[in-house]
């Protein structure tokens, strides 16, 4: 009968199998931990000497940058990437929350799921691809705009941030649509039950209950477009000079790979300069919106 | 007797195939607590919703028969089903509070109707919360979280939710199956306070409940209604053998 079954076992394979997955998944963790801290102290070591010997004040907001003249100021292509982070972001949020709703909760699963697949196509492109198109389609619109202002044509700001609205957007929405389709529909049950309409109920109760996951589609959105160098190099014209929306602007990103190949001595390690900026940036920003993240999640109890 | 605040006649409801409710009808008196009972599945949840027309947004779902409020046809033509579920306000099995503030949650109703000064906002909070009885434990923290509430709280802060927009009916569906005794024994409470003002339809699965705090028990069974009575007659005097032995506990 089985009910004499000791419970005392001699499972050693067993207990070796638990072991020894318990050290690969240690020393994966290791490995992941040591790459983000070398890369950390590499970056620091071979962007501070340059930012040291041109002076933190002059290198961060000196506005000319011109390495025939040893002039290192990246304080136009700082300004450049932030407002073009910033009104891509701006615009892709509220398109990419209206377009998240609506496969969510305004279409049937036959309309909403081919939608999706196409949207998540749209995120894997590479980003040259993005940039041939603007350079085609999206800089000659901008012509018009630029002799209307009495302006040489040529790539703008403008362009840029149309870029990266379009290559945002796939990832805003499709996070956003997760997000919004895992709020439960008690929410919307309550909401309706109190006498709103359906819309009411969907932008009132089920959005700000997906508050959170929208903020992480806005994370990676910001990631993805302060962090862009190709297509953005290929429509913004390139010169360092104060960003203006019609006039050619030089983002942080586009100057590295722009000068590298013809770049040496106190320029290039100006360019490795580059590369920690934009480094801590993106550190910056990570951290503050996963701060504001846990506060939101705080609240929720 | 007393008035007759919604009446049913002939409905059938249909969830695709399934005949959900079988030429119901029942009459729901103001002023009074209308107890739901019947096995689960009978039809129950159902019948609560075809009131606030909540089963509106089932897909596949086909109702006829009718429905009268006041005298009002609530499946006409013209109707206004944002003005019939402020009119007739609702509270679900589990505690739903939205991931809001206290206050956000009891303003939801008024702001959504309009309501926006923020005096007669606070009036309202204070007003609804009373009514719930669950002012005096939440009064100092209304722009904390709705969801740091206990379970029985949030119960009544969805009470409270539901009052804020002044609707003279409250459904209620299983509103303690999800509570602790003491809890139970809070709303059970509360439910009778509130009968003074609202005309109230509870559903529950709890015999002991029905017989506490209402004043009519009607007895589904498979989507038909068995029997709709005074509390009392139901429990001493059943009518019905099948009524009898539901409440004698002999199934369900
Ligand atoms: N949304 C729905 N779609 C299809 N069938 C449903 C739906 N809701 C309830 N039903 C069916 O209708 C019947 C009555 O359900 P319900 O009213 O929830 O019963 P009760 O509340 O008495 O337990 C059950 O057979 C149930 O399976
Ligand atoms: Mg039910």
């Amino acid at each position: 009968m089985t009910d004499n079954i000791s419970i005392i076992g001699s499972n050693k394979s067993k207990n070796a199998v638990e072991k020894s997955m318990n050290i690969i998944f240690f020393v994966c963790g290791l490995a992941a931990v040591v790459c983000v801290i070398c890369m950390t102290v590499y970056m620091i070591i071979s962007g501070w000497p340059a930012i040291a010997k041109i002076g933190v004040f002059r290198f961060l907001f000196g506005q000319v940058w011109s390495p025939e003249n040893s002039e290192f100021g990246i304080f136009p292509m700082i300004l450049a990437s932030f407002i073009a982070t910033f009104s891509a972001i701006f615009l892709a949020l509220p398109v990419g929350v209206l377009v998240a709703v609506f496969l969510a909760k305004l279409t049937p699963k036959r309309v909403s799921a081919p939608f999706r697949t196409l949207i998540d196509l749209l995120a894997g492109i590479p980003s040259v691809v993005y940039g041939l198109l603007g350079a085609i389609l999206i800089v000659p619109l901008i012509f018009k705009l630029q002799t209307a202002a009495g302006l040489p044509q040529g790539g703008s700001l403008l362009a840029a941030v149309i870029i990266l609205v379009i290559m945002i957007l796939p990832t805003i929405i499709s996070v956003s649509e997760t997000a919004i389709r895992a709020v439960p529909k008690q929410y919307e049950d309550a909401s309706l039950a109190l006498g709103s309409t359906k819309l009411q109920s969907i932008f009132r109760a089920t959005v700000p209950a997906a508050k959170s996951g929208i903020v992480a589609g806005m994370v990676l959105g910001v990631g993805r477009a302060i962090g862009e160098a190709m297509a953005v190099m290929m429509v913004a014209g390139n010169a360092a000079i104060m960003p203006e929306f019609l006039k050619p602007v030089r983002l942080l990103t586009a100057s590295i790979p722009i000068e590298w190949a013809y770049s040496s001595g106190l320029h290039r390690e100006a360019l490795y300069g580059i590369g920690l900026v934009l480094f801590i940036f993106i550190m910056i920003i990570n951290i503050s919106l996963n701060t504001v993240l846990k506060k939101g999640g705080e609240l929720r109890g | 007797m007393s008035e007759i605040k919604i009446h049913t006649k002939n409905l059938d409801l249909y969830y695709g195939d399934v005949y959900a409710l079988k030429k119901v009808g029942m009459d729901i008196y103001r002023h009074n607590v209308t107890a739901l009972i019947g096995p689960s599945g009978c039809g129950k949840s159902t019948y609560l919703k075809t009131l606030n027309r909540m089963n509106d947004t089932v897909a596949g779902v086909k109702i006829t028969g009718d429905v009268f409020l006041d005298g009002e046809d609530v499946y006409g033509k013209g109707v206004d089903v944002t003005i019939l579920r402020k009119k007739i306000g609702m509270v679900f099995q589990s505690p739903n509070p939205f991931p809001m503030s206290i206050y956000d949650n009891v303003t939801y109703g008024p702001r959504m109707h309009g309501v926006k000064k923020r005096i007669v906002l606070d009036e309202i909070v204070e007003k609804s919360l009373q009514d719930a009885a669950i002012w005096d434990e939440v009064k100092d923290r209304l722009k904390k979280p709705a969801l740091s509430l206990s379970g029985g709280q949030q119960q009544r802060l969805c009470i409270a939710r539901a009052l804020a927009t002044q609707p003279e009916v409250l459904l209620m569906d299983e509103p303690t199956s999800a509570l602790d005794p003491i809890s139970t024994t809070k709303i059970e409470e509360l439910v009778s306070q509130l009968k003074r003002k609202y005309s109230i339809v509870i559903v529950t699965h709890n015999m002991q409940q029905a017989a506490r705090i209402s004043d009519y028990t009607a007895f589904f069974l498979l989507g038909e209604l068995i029997e709709n009575k005074k509390t009392q007659a139901i429990f001493s005097a059943p009518k019905d053998s099948r009524t009898e032995d539901y409440i004698t506990g002999r199934f369900g």
